[in-house]
């Protein structure tokens, strides 16, 4: 028998970013017990690495926007694979949680009259994003870290999860080891709400942590849940490229916001050279027009280097390709050009953009206020996720909710920037909400103690087998090569033949998991916590290689080399991935359901 | 619509410039460092020497992981952001407070062993892991974010940025706790149950000065914060990370705020008629 505590609460959220938090924070003032897990110390959590800021139609800095004009832009910027639902939800929902989070103590920049000043972003209409700075994400999450720990949630911090508990067809809990000593604990609960985030770490060049490993998607898939677009990944244009140590950090897209141009090795601003026709009418012809954009000069239209971010990353590639890259394989970012435009650009640029000043000067050397830095595409952020339904977001499987990141839907084929922070309140609140309610509605459950027993025998296994002395692996060594292959195979551009090649990689990697081993003790052992890590990252890395596989097209986040094309047969439906019964992988088609006919005339009217 | 102009063309000039500036610090050879690093737990723990390869922009978490992967896979440390905004990866390098993963190796001494341990005012879980739950518990004692009822037309408040701007530093703070690690009051004399330490008067100060805020913390900031232990001795801002003013911009003024309520006599004088009868 294996040994573990048990918690009982009403609802369990797993992750504590802004989803999880705010998740936590509305069941519990609907007055269930809750529960909150999370991977690292409360408030360490993706979300404090978001920079840019949170969209939302506040209209403080220009009133022609409102919820109408986000939801359009949401649903071009996602190739209208979103599901419609949320994005109405979020257009009209977000401007209330921005101002919650003021409520609760969240000390945004301001406009000149006091109220939340908004920044220009990608692929939004209008100045949009409300801001601290560039670090927006920060500000957020002590936000509600700081006003959830007066509320009598019960925080298991350094707790990872391994595996869902169902009784029957719903979910009755989830079993989880606690990181500091390795012990195990279960959680007894009506409703469990997944807010863990994405699945970056199944990439070698990353914005994202350690945590990115797919737990949350991996979890709901194992318990029966359905994933969908999970080709649907986000490389983010601008990551950092040098110095090798800092490859894939974050270079925010604020500083394109604030003028920031990209330029290639002959000093061309090749974003002009490429822009799609369905931004056409949107988008500055000229740098002129471009410039006077990001001074807030409401007649002009915005610079290239504001399209969307699949498009952006594509062009900087495209760039690296055809030999006209930067000395190490990316472009210039420059916001340094903008001292020929105003006097102080010094301070403007170490204002505005604060982090990144000292993100470049501390890590590359690099002074960003006269000098450009170099970047290139990172892993950022991935669309899909877990199925859910739009209004509660309980997935497949009742009883088992999802927010944020790990949940599908809002973004469709490709995320605008700003667009995730809204997305973790005004979803995480709804999950809450509907969590809480699910969770007073049922009688008690009964935990399954065979699965109890066999998570725990598996989850020991790597210790087992160092001590069997046999044929095996180490941790970090199969954790590379997996991110090896899904970056070269399964990256920004794909092809059939080596995404069927990856595919067979997956396998071989998943014979080389089980024979993993791991030395010491299960006292904070990163490596044993990187052995269980694995499962779910192969599980994610397959759903994302077989969903690219099946959508033989190119849109958003998803280029196919052998399709480059947009093709209107696949404008239909989403792509689905289950477990079959046999335990192997199955992929499906979902229509998307037709949209609802007064949002499809927001659409045309704001086309 | 493509477009050339000249000072695109400088742009890529000192790019190129930045490129070569660092490609020459890199160095042709590949070297290597020796790091001593605090193995175990407290009572039965020891430094062990691991060497292994340094390449450009290289910081210490970087060589903690390829230490890791090469030869203790079972070395604990915490980490999450790798990029200097989450405040998971503090230690001890070469005896300095500091995050791991915003200490190039380019600025260490690499002819000598590189010592790197665990912070000293926590309780070691492991190697160079501690246990910072005290913090999370302090942060709940201290009375919360009370706003003024809203006053604008629309429902929400109007604040200056002017006003703001102070607030802002202070919310900048990532809780790296190097600023705990440092403080002497907690470092050497353990006073974790009668002092808050810099990272939380910094806290303390963010919610005085927050324009919408109501509450007057000065009577618990003496009283069970234990504010009079801070002797100003400025340890803390010299490690913070985010180069916040904790001294001179929160724990000076708080110290102001306290000693005008508490102890200036007249003030004092007036409290006496005016207490009611208990």
């Amino acid at each position: 028998m294996v040994e573990y505590e048990t918690h009982s609460h009403d609802v369990l959220v797993v992750g504590a970013g802004g989803a999880g938090l705010r998740a936590a924070i509305e069941a519990a003032a609907s007055g269930a017990r809750v529960g909150l897990v999370c991977k690292s110390l409360l408030g360490k959590a993706h979300t404090v690495m978001a920079e840019g800021g949170i969209a939302a139609a506040l209209a403080n800095v220009d009133e022609r926007d409102n919820w109408s004009v986000h939801f359009a832009d949401t649903m071009r910027g996602g190739q209208y694979m979103n599901n419609w639902r949320m994005a109405e939800l979020h257009a009209k929902e977000a401007p209330d949680r921005v101002r919650e989070l003021e409520a609760w103590g969240a000390v945004f920049d301001r406009t000149p009259d006091g109220r939340i000043l908004q920044r220009n972003f990608g692929g939004h209409k209008y100045p949009r994003l409300a801001h601290v700075g560039d670090r927006t994400g920060l500000e957020m999450i002590r936000t509600l870290q700081d006003y959830a720990i007066h509320l009598g949630i019960d925080v298991h911090m350094e707790c990872t999860v391994i595996a869902l508990l169902k009784d029957g067809e719903r979910v009755a809990g989830a079993m989880a080891y606690d990181r500091e000593r390795g012990r195990f604990r279960v959680f007894d609960a009506k409703a469990v709400v997944i807010a863990t985030g994405g699945i970056g770490r199944a990439f070698h060049i990353t914005s994202n942590s350690w945590e990115y490993s797919g737990d949350g998607q991996s979890l709901a898939y194992r318990a029966g849940a359905a994933l969908q677009d999970m080709e649907f990944v986000q490389f983010h244009p601008t990551g950092m490229v040098w110095p090798p140590s800092v490859r894939g950090i974050l270079v925010t897209e604020g500083v394109r916001g604030e003028g920031g141009i990209l330029v290639n090795r002959e000093g061309r601003r090749f974003m002009f050279d490429d822009i799609p026709e369905n931004y056409r009418s949107q988008t500055a012809d000229n740098e002129e027009e471009g410039w006077r954009y990001v001074q807030g000069d409401k007649n002009a239209r915005r610079p290239p280097e504001l399209l969307t971010r699949d498009h952006v990353a594509r062009c900087i590639m495209r760039e690296v390709r055809e030999g006209r890259g930067s000395p190490h394989g990316g472009v210039f970012l420059d916001i340094s050009w903008i001292k020929s435009k105003m006097s102080d650009s010094s301070g403007h640029i170490r204002k505005k953009l604060p982090s990144m000043y000292h993100q470049f000067k501390q890590l590359a050397d690099i002074d960003i206020t006269s000098e450009p830095m170099e970047v290139g595409p990172t892993t950022h952020y991935v669309m899909g996720g877990i199925r859910v339904d739009g209004d509660t977001q309980m997935s497949t499987v009742p009883g088992l909710f999802a927010a944020g990141e790990a949940a599908a839907g809002l973004h469709g084929a490709n995320r605008l920037g700003g667009n995730s922070l809204s997305d973790l309140v005004v979803f995480g609140k709804r999950a809450g909400e509907h969590a809480a309610r699910f969770a007073a509605e049922q009688s008690s459950s009964s935990l399954p103690a065979d699965a109890i027993d066999r998570t725990a025998r598996e989850a020991l296994e790597p210790f087992d087998r160092a001590s069997k002395g046999a044929s095996t692996e180490g941790p970090y060594q199969v954790q590379h090569t997996l991110q090896e292959t899904m970056q070269e195979l399964v990256g920004i551009v794909r092809r059939e033949d080596e995404m069927v090649r990856a595919l067979d990689c997956l396998a071989s990697l998943r014979n080389r998991t089980a024979r993993i081993a791991v030395t010491g003790n299960r006292e904070y052992n990163p490596g044993w916590h990187t052995a269980l890590d694995l499962s779910n990252l192969l599980t994610v890395a397959e759903a994302v290689t077989r969903s690219a596989i099946e959508r033989r097209e190119s849109r958003g986040g998803h280029f196919r080399a052998d399709y480059p094309e947009k093709d209107t047969g696949y404008a239909g439906f989403n792509i689905l991935v289950s477990r079959d019964t046999d335990g192997s992988m199955r992929i499906s088609r979902e229509p998307v359901p037709a949209m609802r006919d007064d949002l499809r005339q927001i659409i045309e009217e704001n086309k | 619509m493509g477009t050339s102009a000249g000072d695109s063309m400088d742009v890529v000039e000192s790019g190129r410039r930045a490129a070569e500036r660092s490609d020459a610090s890199a160095g042709s050879e590949t070297r290597s460092a020796t790091f001593r690093i605090w193995r175990g737990t407290a009572t039965d723990g020891r430094f062990e020497a691991y060497t292994t390869g340094v390449s450009e922009g290289m910081v210490v978490l970087d060589a903690i992981h390829q230490i890791q992967a090469e030869s203790a896979g079972d070395l604990a440390v915490r980490w999450n952001c790798k990029a200097g905004k989450c405040g998971s990866c503090s230690a001890e390098v070469n005896g300095r407070p500091r995050l791991m993963c915003m200490t190039r190796l380019n600025e260490l001494d690499l002819s000598e062993p590189v010592t790197v341990e665990p912070m000293k005012a926590f309780p070691l879980v492991r190697d160079l892991v501690t246990d910072v739950s005290w913090n999370f518990e302090a942060k709940k004692r201290i009375a919360k974010f009370s706003p003024r009822a809203p006053d604008a037309a629309d429902g929400t408040w109007r604040m200056q940025q002017s006003d703001v701007d102070r607030v802002q530093e202070f919310r900048k703070c990532i809780e790296c706790f190097l600023c705990q690690d440092v403080c002497h009051v907690l470092r050497d004399h353990g006073k974790h149950d009668s002092f808050v330490g810099p990272r939380f008067l910094t806290y303390v100060a963010a919610l005085e000065m927050h324009p919408l805020d109501t509450v007057n913390r000065t009577g618990e900031l003496k009283e069970a914060h234990g504010i009079g232990y801070c002797n100003i001795t400025k340890c803390c801002t010299k490690v913070c990370p985010e180069s916040i003013a904790i001294t001179d911009n929160a724990i000076i003024p708080l110290k102001e705020r306290v000693v005008d309520e508490h102890y200036d006599p007249l003030t004092a004088l007036v409290r006496l008629f005016r207490r009611k009868p208990q």
